[in-house]
């Protein structure tokens, strides 16, 4: 429409013109923004990972030399498995866990209110609190989670102090501290199916797991494909659990790859082999970042 | 995208001059009203009977015990830790309730810890970031949304594409430019502007206000238009007065985003006087008696529930938004 006022009179050129000018002054600082901040970076962790440089001369190319050094260190395949097992109990628990709970919520006609306030209300805490206060429940001695072993008459476990149980004691944390936001999300999406989908389906006799089966999950397949997605992309992530709990030991138990790229560039000042790792992981990411989108606009259309 | 949870509970605009009125809150209520009678699984008749009645009651009261123990103990056992003496907390068995409610380790925490500062830091950043978020999104937001320069779709997607992007994979080169910023050559580290910039550089509120402008009817601003309003005008006095619910939503996740944001200001704030809480006690923790730190992780959780208390409403209609976009 533009294109067409435009070649007929100058006049609305100018006006364009001008209201290209007065959008583009609103727009200016986002660019700023965004450039300095997110489109530079996201360019520059490609150079990052191709380079070597001491931040006073100028950096240097060394080809796959970063990638090289990365993958020959013993922690780099711990950290791969760490982070695939750790994301997938996270999923195993966090991704089931809250849609039942939601389905159970979602039945309940009391107490609601309070309900969806508890459950979200670890994932208000700030995260540093909520890692720090699972590490006095992992204390081996009269921490909160022998003390219940204890009561129950079970063994006491040594939670982050035993390559057996480590990974674990971040998953539930990990698990605790989001459980609220899958919930609600999937309550939200449970109270939008219409209700004569149930009626009729219990008409035609089914009972309540084919309820779930026939009518749910079909009604919430596309919520539930996108919180696969979502929480596959943030629990890969996972830094701060290992950062605060267990610094990646015992023996590499917990090291994931966000954990050890922190560690190349801040612990051991080599950026390019933290660049590398970043690199990968961003390329795993990516794919089901895409996975997502795709699926999100194919909803939208 | 066009039935999204946000522009569902948006104003219902009338074509009248500026200012509007805000959304008339009742709406809302009369909307929520047939929900009474929304069914799930489980139907009406099965809950009458006898036997759903008992399994219901049975049902309802393992949750709500179960979800205290899981999620309201835990706080308990930390606000309660926090009033214990080492000899007491280091007992076994636990005690369930402190031998005696002193207070004075909160204080202690509070002096030991500098809590002030970190606090008083955390304030600023979160502050800082949210009137940084506002004034760019916004402003980009209504170029993109209602100006529509050309290039405007393709600026769009550059920055819905950062969202592809984890937090995670771009730390690196982020902290480097900041360090160090291109062309400029600042260095943001330490200062909170380190917070404040990159924090309003968010695709996603973007993308929630463009979508919000979208609804509001263009004989809205053409009105104002005739009525001698530029751009400027317009967006202060009839965009953003029926954006009130969605610039809410914006505000808080931009606040508590910040708040408990921990791996980027760990990385850009290591003085310790300049701090925010999360990672202050942190990187106490070690050196502090367990009593303390509990007290600690109590004061830096307080400004988080209250927030949680205040705003309910509104971070659970962040949420949805966040993900339902259907």
């Amino acid at each position: 429409m533009t294109t067409m006022t435009t070649r007929r009179d100058p006049g609305g050129f100018r006006r364009a013109f001008r209201r290209n000018l007065t959008a583009y002054g609103f727009l200016c600082a986002a660019l700023i923004c965004f450039a300095f901040f997110s489109w530079y970076p996201m360019v520059r962790e490609f150079l990052l990972s191709f380079q070597k440089t001491n931040f006073v001369g100028p950096a240097e190319w060394v080809g796959l030399d970063n990638f090289r050094t990365v993958i020959e260190d013993s922690a780099f395949p711990a950290a791969w498995l760490n982070t695939a097992a750790f994301t997938g109990l996270a999923l195993l628990v966090g991704y089931a866990v809250p849609f039942v709970i939601a389905l159970v919520l979602n039945e309940l006609r009391h107490a609601t209110a309070y309900l969806r306030f508890v459950v979200y209300l670890p994932v208000m805490l700030p995260p540093a609190v909520a890692v720090l206060l699972f590490k006095w429940f992992y204390d081996p001695g009269p921490g909160l989670f022998n003390q219940i072993l204890g009561l129950a008459h079970l063994p006491a476990l040594s939670w982050l102090d035993s390559t057996s149980t480590a990974l674990i004691s971040l998953v539930l944390v990990s698990t605790w501290m989001n459980l609220g936001t899958g919930t609600l999300i999937y309550l939200a999406a449970l109270q939008s199916i219409p209700s004569d989908l149930y009626e009729a389906a219990e008409l035609d006799g089914a009972g309540l797991l084919r309820r779930v089966w026939h009518v749910t999950i079909p009604q919430t397949k596309l919520i539930l494909l996108v919180m696969l997605l979502l929480q596959i992309v943030a629990t890969m992530q996972v830094f701060i659990e290992p950062y605060l709990l267990t610094g990646g030991g015992p023996e590499n138990a917990t090291v994931t790859v966000a954990y050890l790229m922190y560690q190349y560039a801040f612990s051991f000042g080599n950026f390019g082999g933290g660049g590398a790792l970043g690199l990968m992981l961003m390329l795993v990411l990516m794919v089901f970042s895409a996975v997502y989108l795709r699926v999100s606009r194919d909803d939208a259309n | 995208m066009s039935h999204g949870t946000v522009q569902d509970s948006g104003p219902r605009l009338r074509p009248s001059r500026p200012p509007l009125a805000p959304p008339p809150a009742p709406e809302k209520r009369r909307r929520k009203a047939p929900r009474q009678q929304f069914r799930g699984l489980v139907s009406p008749h099965t809950l009458g009977t006898t036997r759903g009645r008992v399994i219901y009651w049975i049902v309802l009261s393992s949750v709500v015990l179960g979800f205290t123990a899981v999620f309201v103990f835990p706080l308990y056992w930390m606000v309660t830790g926090a009033l214990k003496s080492p000899d007491e907390l280091a007992r076994i068995p636990p005690s369930f309730f402190p031998d005696e409610l002193n207070f004075d380790v909160y204080a202690e925490a509070w002096d030991q810890l500098e809590l002030g500062t970190f606090l008083r830091n955390t304030v600023i950043y979160a502050a800082g970031a949210w009137l940084f978020t506002l004034a760019i999104d916004v402003t980009a937001a209504y170029a993109l949304s209602k100006l529509r320069p050309v290039l405007g779709k393709a600026v769009l997607g550059l920055m819905l594409a950062t969202l592809m992007i984890p937090p995670m994979v771009i730390l690196l080169p982020a902290y480097l430019t900041v360090k160090d910023l291109p062309i400029l050559g600042f260095n943001l580290i330490n200062t909170p502007w380190a917070i404040w910039l990159p924090a309003a550089a968010n695709g996603f509120f973007i993308f929630l206000l463009k979508r919000f402008f979208d609804s509001i009817p263009r004989e809205l601003l053409e009105a104002a238009s005739i009525d001698g309003a530029g751009p400027a005008r317009i967006l202060w006095s009839v965009v953003l007065p029926v954006s009130r619910p969605i610039i809410g939503v914006v505000s808080i996740l931009a606040v508590v985003g910040v708040w408990k944001d921990f791996v980027w200001p760990l990385l850009v704030l290591p003085d310790s006087d300049k701090m925010p809480i999360s990672v202050g006690i942190s990187s106490l923790s070690a050196q502090m008696p367990q009593n303390v730190l509990m007290a600690a992780l109590v004061i830096a959780s307080i400004p988080a529930i209250v927030i949680f208390f205040v705003f309910q409403r509104s971070i659970m209609a962040g949420l949805t938004a966040g993900s339902l976009k259907g």
